[in-house]
């Protein structure tokens, strides 16, 4: 590995864990899509600077396009307030425009400065070894490096400072203004963090998959864990390794690292997807199916306990009587005979001893919702677990 | 270039005349299933299909190594469904929310395509110039074949609107009745998600991934400000959408540099903003003056109330008062006084003012009224 190589996985692993932390927050909080609108409508604010400063990595660019960020914020929250149009429009509405802007602002001054909307969107992390920071005539190592690993290190810190209020605002924003923590204030910090990290990291990973990195590694943690600081440094894991990953896979496509770290990130979400073991989608829909039969099972033992006349419970009957398909009715009969709820005799079926006080407990516990008297049934059943 | 002789040009001229009639239909399509859209409160699902239709184009072209923009519109449209899709699916099946769900597909699928975007630049094929194109969209390489296509889909569209109005209406309105009533609420969700995803692909070459959201949301907002009518709401955004085209196809036609695109979502932003301020029933503008005109009518209401307060205690209601004793009530100016000399309530003599006859009818109506309301 040569040094400009591992200078590009720093960097990226970097923007990685910057962008996991206040992802992780915007993702509890139902605003991921804000982070899409700032990653927008930035871009006015970096033509501006640019044209001020000619100089893509000036902190003054970096603090008009945060200040951008901010006002996208504002405009939403100011639309949605008239009423006239719903949140999801407010934002839909002003982040297109304020990009709009920016574009025409570009294209109309194309001849003289050298800016490029691929550029701001898209960006290139294999040039960012080549822009250096001297000082005092030492080479210190990148540019970018030094910019997001600054703002890395104010996120952690005010992370660590305010975690306590954080976690209270995302999660009871009335008991946080209760107890004298302004939801308002944090709103707006987070808000301020999400767009100076998107602004930093625009021209190492460019501004659209900073989203990528801000929700994508957030969302998968969400789906394995449900405690706050285990989502974090899930989210930060799963950010550094799509993007050392990426960064290889991007070297052997010869492709963009961006768009590779995106990928990598995408299919760590959809393993995640499918196989998380609570909430992927193959255990909800075991589950679901499980509840199914279980459901039927209760509806099939309620209707023999009802029934004490031989022809309702005659074999044949039962296949049209409850109107089930024939598989299903076999998996539930299976699932009854199993567990010794039923027996057959002659064709004739009915409840066993078991079978009788397992279905007065169930409707025991539908009618009065009261957990203790199946404690003893909830490992074979998920219906009862909650 | 003054109007007449660029109307002239929009006629005689074969490249003007197709983008303008492109921009138009495009603009009227959107507007049209973007009203459905804003009502659904599904405005962001626009900005998260356009941007999953990038990996969709790139594909296509990967596979077939043409740049017929039918087959890669084709490809557009497949992995635009397969986004929207996928969006519903991790809403309806894990605890994520629909914003999550929204910004995870709109992300990752546009990073997997400006993966395979780069990859393809890479290849040794004359051919894939362009193909970004599709980013921000170029107006200008809109032909006849194109606007016929979207000339033909914005009549289906046209078709199945009109015949499923009903359903469309009343799923819009309440999902859960029109379940009760036995309509399959599936297919007719989408029904109408296919048809977006369709306009929004269409709109890709015009005005590209990233403004898309704005083609399909500016001209229904515009629209929901001057109407309560679901049938006048989808009317005008279509007419909305279609001016916001041909205005920024001119615009952008007169000026160097300028894509036409970015002056498209700006023009169709004047159309929200004026709506937003200008709009009779819910403009910023009426509501204000509105209010400023209750307030002016109640402190009105409120002299006249205490003049008629003091009049009742005399036997003779004209009998002249000081004005001075008003002074220290809260809603009393001489303005106030004035209008109410206006309306003959109260006559002036000098520094005394006494009730008229009908202004001491209209305040102890007045009287009536607020009694019987606070009862």
């Amino acid at each position: 590995m040569s040094n400009a190589q591992i200078e590009i996985q720093l960097i990226a692993s970097l923007v990685a864990i910057a962008c996991a932390i206040p992802g992780t927050f915007l993702v509890l909080r139902k605003m991921a899509m804000i982070s899409d609108a700032i990653s927008h409508s930035i871009l006015p604010g970096i033509v501006i600077g640019f044209f001020i400063t000619q100089d893509l990595n000036s902190p003054l660019l970096i603090l008009l396009a945060a200040l951008t960020g901010i006002i996208t914020v504002v405009l939403v929250e100011y639309i949605q307030k008239t009423g006239l149009v719903k949140e999801d429009t407010a934002i839909g509405l002003v982040f297109p425009i304020l990009f709009s802007i920016g574009v025409i602002m570009i294209a109309k001054n194309a001849n003289d400065v050298h800016l490029d909307v691929d550029a701001v969107l898209l960006g290139e992390l294999a040039f960012a070894p080549f822009d250096r920071l001297i000082i005092a005539g030492l080479d210190v190592g990148p540019k970018s490096l030094w910019i997001i690993g600054s703002i890395l290190i104010i996120t952690i810190g005010l992370l660590l400072a305010f975690f306590k209020e954080l976690k209270v605002s995302t999660f009871d924003a009335g008991l946080s203004a209760a107890l004298g923590f302004s939801p308002a204030v944090i709103h707006y910090g987070l808000m301020t963090v999400s767009s100076v990290t998107t602004v930093g990291a625009f021209d190492a990973v460019g501004a659209i998959l900073v989203v990528a990195l801000m929700i994508a590694p957030a969302a998968t943690a969400y789906l394995l864990t449900n405690e706050l600081k285990r989502m974090l440094i899930y989210a930060i894991c799963f950010g550094v390794f799509s993007a050392i990953a990426g960064y290889w896979l991007a070297h052997v496509l010869d492709a963009s690292i961006a768009g590779s770290i995106t990928t990598m990130l995408g299919l760590l979400f959809l393993v995640v997807y499918l196989f998380a073991p609570r909430k992927g989608i193959i255990a909800v829909m075991y589950r679901e199916k499980q509840q199914r039969t279980e459901v039927s099972l209760l509806t099939f033992l309620l209707h023999l306990k009802n029934h004490t006349e031989e022809r309702e419970r005659h074999v044949n009957h039962l296949n049209e009587h409850i109107n089930w398909q024939k598989v299903r009715s076999k998996t539930v009969l299976d699932l009854a005979l199993k567990n010794n709820m039923i027996q057959f005799d002659k064709n004739i079926v009915s409840l066993t001893e078991k079978g009788e006080q397992f279905t007065s407990q169930a409707i025991d516990y539908i009618i009065t919702n009261q957990d203790n008297k199946i404690e003893h049934m909830k490992d074979d059943f998920f219906l009862f677990r909650g | 270039m003054d109007i007449t002789e660029y109307i002239k040009l929009v006629f005689t001229d074969y490249t003007l005349r197709t983008i303008t009639l492109g921009t138009a239909i495009l603009g009227a399509v959107t507007g049209m299933l973007g009203s459905f859209a804003v009502l659904r409160k599904q405005s962001l699902l626009g900005d998260a299909i356009s941007h999953a239709a990038l990996p969709g184009i790139a594909i296509a072209f990967l596979i077939t190594g043409a740049k017929d923009s039918n087959v890669l519109l084709l490809g557009a449209l497949v992995s635009g469904l397969i986004g929207t899709f996928w969006i519903k699916g991790i809403i309806s099946k894990t605890h994520l929310k629909s914003d999550t769900a929204l910004g995870l597909i709109l992300s990752l699928f546009f990073g997997f395509g400006m993966l395979l975007l780069t990859f393809i630049q890479k290849q040794p094929n004359a051919n894939q110039a362009g193909l970004d194109k599709y980013l921000f969209g170029q107006a200008a390489t809109l032909v006849e074949s194109d606007v016929w296509l979207m000339a033909i889909v914005t009549g289906a569209c046209l078709f199945v609107l009109l015949l499923f109005w009903k359903e469309f209406k009343i799923l819009l309105f309440d999902a859960d009745y029109t379940k009760t009533l036995g309509f399959n609420t599936k297919f007719i969700d989408i029904l109408i998600t296919t048809f977006i995803v369709l306009a929004i692909v269409l709109g890709l070459q015009t005005v590209g991934v990233v403004l898309m959201s704005a083609m399909l949301l500016a001209p229904a907002a515009a629209a929901r400000q001057w109407t309560n009518s679901l049938s006048v709401m989808v009317f005008l955004a279509a007419i909305f959408g279609a001016f916001s085209g041909v205005f920024g196809t001119a615009i952008s036609a007169s000026q160097n540099n300028l894509s036409t695109g970015p002056v498209i979502v700006i023009v169709a932003g004047v159309f929200v903003l004026v709506s937003f301020i200008f709009s009779p029933s819910r403009g910023l503008l009426f509501k204000q003056i509105r209010f400023i005109k209750n307030r002016r009518d109640l402190q009105l209401q409120k002299t006249l109330s205490f003049m008629f307060h003091i009049a009742e205690t005399h036997e003779n209601i004209s009998h002249p008062h000081a004005i001075k004793i008003l002074n220290n009530f809260q809603g009393f100016t001489k303005g106030s006084l004035q209008k109410l000399v206006e309306k003959n309530y109260v006559k002036l003599e000098g520094t005394m003012w006494s009730l008229t006859e009908e202004g001491f009818k209209t305040a102890s109506n007045l009287y009536n009224q607020q009694t019987s309301n606070n009862e």
